[in-house]
């Protein structure tokens, strides 16, 4: 059985390419700064060009760690043939947590435009004499912003190499000892409660739903985390049918692949389910604070994206992934989590561009170099990672129940 | 629906069931059912059947569901009976979007519910043949259906040879008819 991993010549040259489109992207946005004819707008369109995709892969990213304790704290013996795929992403979080982290802390604390330097992308850090910003300022302040994102850009980070650490320690462990495997047990648990705090509830708030800070939903959180979770699944199931494509993983069977595809289409409808829970309490309530928010998206410049966004994450997946055949197929399955995670990357664009720019909004070489800057270099680590180690978790108690697994 | 010859065989062991099917598949007979007083997993691929198409008709179901929602609410409040509920829009789409979502729900499920019953045979007031009395309590249960060439005798040895506690032959309806529980049918008596 071909249990390890060797990154092929074709996978590096892509990854390189990608990564050297996103610096050189990013280089080029850079001196187009500085030469002088660029605006306030410009500037705001860099940060928040880095800002979106780099809290977006982060997020995806995180869903592996996500995916692991969720799966262990329920048994789930399904995901152990292919569980160092969903064990490599997690392990990098830190590399994409660490380029959000600094990407905010850089808008937060370095920058501003205009002659009173107030902040145009978060609001809050001069809140100035608005007394809505103000009344919210005792939670929408830089120490606290400061304090959550370490805070979960650090256990995040942390989980995600501690899970891949320990399921790589219970390889060398007597065989059939369940010391580790009740110790991640447990600290899958912890995870949740992590996870809860942040990134279903906190995180959104001051890193997404803050960029416009007068206007604030109860299910933002919860829309988001739904966004990055059907991407992040998108994320594992293309990792993984690489990976069988190159010869490796040869546990994972059309079962496994079959509930992958279920989960991509499930949480599509989830996602669907939480925008419109959102959207319709706001178009009926009609009150204007709230409307504000979606008035800019639906009937403004960014109709299209709105629309668009409806159309490639609920409509293309409840219909292409609907039948049996589909999600037992390489091809459909490889082509809808692609439209699935750029899709839920235009949703991410829709959360932060148009507070800050309004009309303004681009498409552009700067947004898709650096969205191709940043795949590259997820995919570079992660394929790194995946090398280090034997893919086949041989040793793990639940193996077997995932080699028989039926979806 | 016409009157059959069965062979019968009842296993007290699921593992022997098991082998006993994939056996009389083998053999050539014609299997009429297998009854367990329980489900039994991976018994429908041994036996044969196919996928269902269940689902199909669900999705037909739950399209139906939509579109009688749909259109009705939109006749209703922008043909029949306008009114202005908060300034919205008479073609208020997103507020329809619940009661759509519900009617193809359950239009689904039932459309299933009576779908799935007409599939199995099963309906209040129907009447089925037991082969066994105890296929609902402890007992698998294999049905053959013979035909007028069968040589009863070695189908029944057969039987005996795959595992069968108790084996016997009976004559019954082959498939399902509306009928009165209390009534004797002749064939019946003639079993007893």
């Amino acid at each position: 059985m071909n249990e390890r991993f060797e990154i092929p010549g074709q996978l590096k040259t892509i990854s390189l390419a990608c990564l050297g489109i996103g610096a050189v992207t990013l280089i080029a946005g850079i001196v187009s700064l500085l030469m002088g004819h660029s605006t306030d707008l410009d500037r705001t369109r860099f940060w928040l060009t880095l800002l979106h995709d780099s809290v977006f892969f982060t997020l995806i990213t995180t869903v592996s760690v996500f995916v692991q304790a969720a799966s262990t704290l329920a048994h789930g013996g399904w995901i152990v043939a292919y569980r160092r795929v969903p064990e490599a992403i997690g392990a990098n979080v830190w590399v994409f947590g660490t380029i959000a982290a600094l990407v905010m802390f850089c808008i937060v604390f370095m920058y501003g435009v205009g002659p009173d330097h107030h902040n145009p992308i978060y609001e809050w850090v001069k809140p100035g004499n608005d007394p809505i910003l103000k009344g919210k300022s005792a939670f929408l302040n830089k120490g606290i912003f400061v304090l959550f994102t370490v805070a979960a850009v650090g256990l995040w980070s942390f989980f995600g190499r501690k899970f891949r650490a320990m399921s790589i320690a219970q390889e060398s462990a007597p065989k059939g000892d369940t010391k580790i495997f009740w110790k991640v047990f447990r600290l899958s648990g912890v995870f949740l409660i992590v996870y809860a705090l942040t990134q279903m509830s906190t995180i959104p708030w001051l890193w997404i739903m803050s960029i416009q800070a007068h206007w604030f939903s109860t299910m933002f959180s919860w829309y988001s985390f739904a966004s990055a979770f059907v991407s992040g699944w998108s994320l594992i199931l293309l990792w993984v049918i690489y990976l069988k494509n190159q010869g490796n993983l040869q546990l994972v069977t059309k079962e496994h692949l079959h509930d992958l595809g279920k989960f991509m289409f499930a949480f599509s409808i989830f996602w669907t389910y939480l925008w419109f829970s959102q959207y319709m309490l706001i178009w009926y309530a009609n009150i204007p604070d709230e409307t504000t928010y979606f008035k800019l998206r639906q009937h403004g410049p960014y109709s299209i994206i709105f629309y668009s966004n409806l159309v490639i994450n609920f409509a293309m997946p409840i219909l292409i992934l609907m039948s049996t055949p589909s999600k037992r197929n390489y091809f459909t399955l490889t082509f809808m989590a692609m439209v699935i995670i750029f899709g839920h990357w235009l949703d991410f664009f829709q959360m932060f561009m148009p507070g800050p720019l309004g009309a303004n909004w681009h498409i552009n070489w700067f947004e898709i170099g650096m969205f191709v800057g940043f795949a590259g270099l997820l995919i570079t680590v992660v394929s790194r990672t995946l090398t280090k180690s034997s893919l086949v978790p041989s040793n793990n108690l639940l193996l077997k129940e995932s080699m028989m697994h039926l979806s | 629906m016409a009157i059959k010859k069965f062979a019968v065989a009842a296993y007290k062991d699921e593992e022997v069931l098991f082998s006993a099917v994939k056996k009389v598949r083998k053999s050539g007979y014609k299997l009429h059912d297998v009854f367990t007083p329980f489900a039994v997993h991976g018994l429908d691929k041994a036996v044969g059947h196919k996928d269902t198409d269940l689902h199909i008709a669900g999705f037909i179901y739950g399209i139906c569901g939509t579109s009688t929602a749909v259109s009705f609410i939109s006749w209703v409040y922008t043909v029949d009976w306008l009114q202005n509920y908060g300034g919205k829009p008479h073609f208020a789409l997103p507020a329809w979007v619940p009661i759509s979502f519900e009617l193809t729900v359950l239009f689904a499920a039932v459309g299933m519910v009576l779908t799935f019953c007409y599939l199995n045979q099963i309906m209040p007031g129907v009447k089925k043949h037991v082969f066994h009395q105890r296929q609902s309590d402890d007992m698998f249960v294999v049905v053959l259906e013979l035909n007028a060439h069968s040589n009863e005798q070695e189908v029944l040895k057969f039987l005996k040879a795959t595992g069968a506690d108790e084996t016997n032959v009976q004559v019954a309806e082959s498939g399902w008819w509306y009928g009165r529980f209390d009534k004797k049918e002749p064939y019946e008596l003639a079993n007893a």
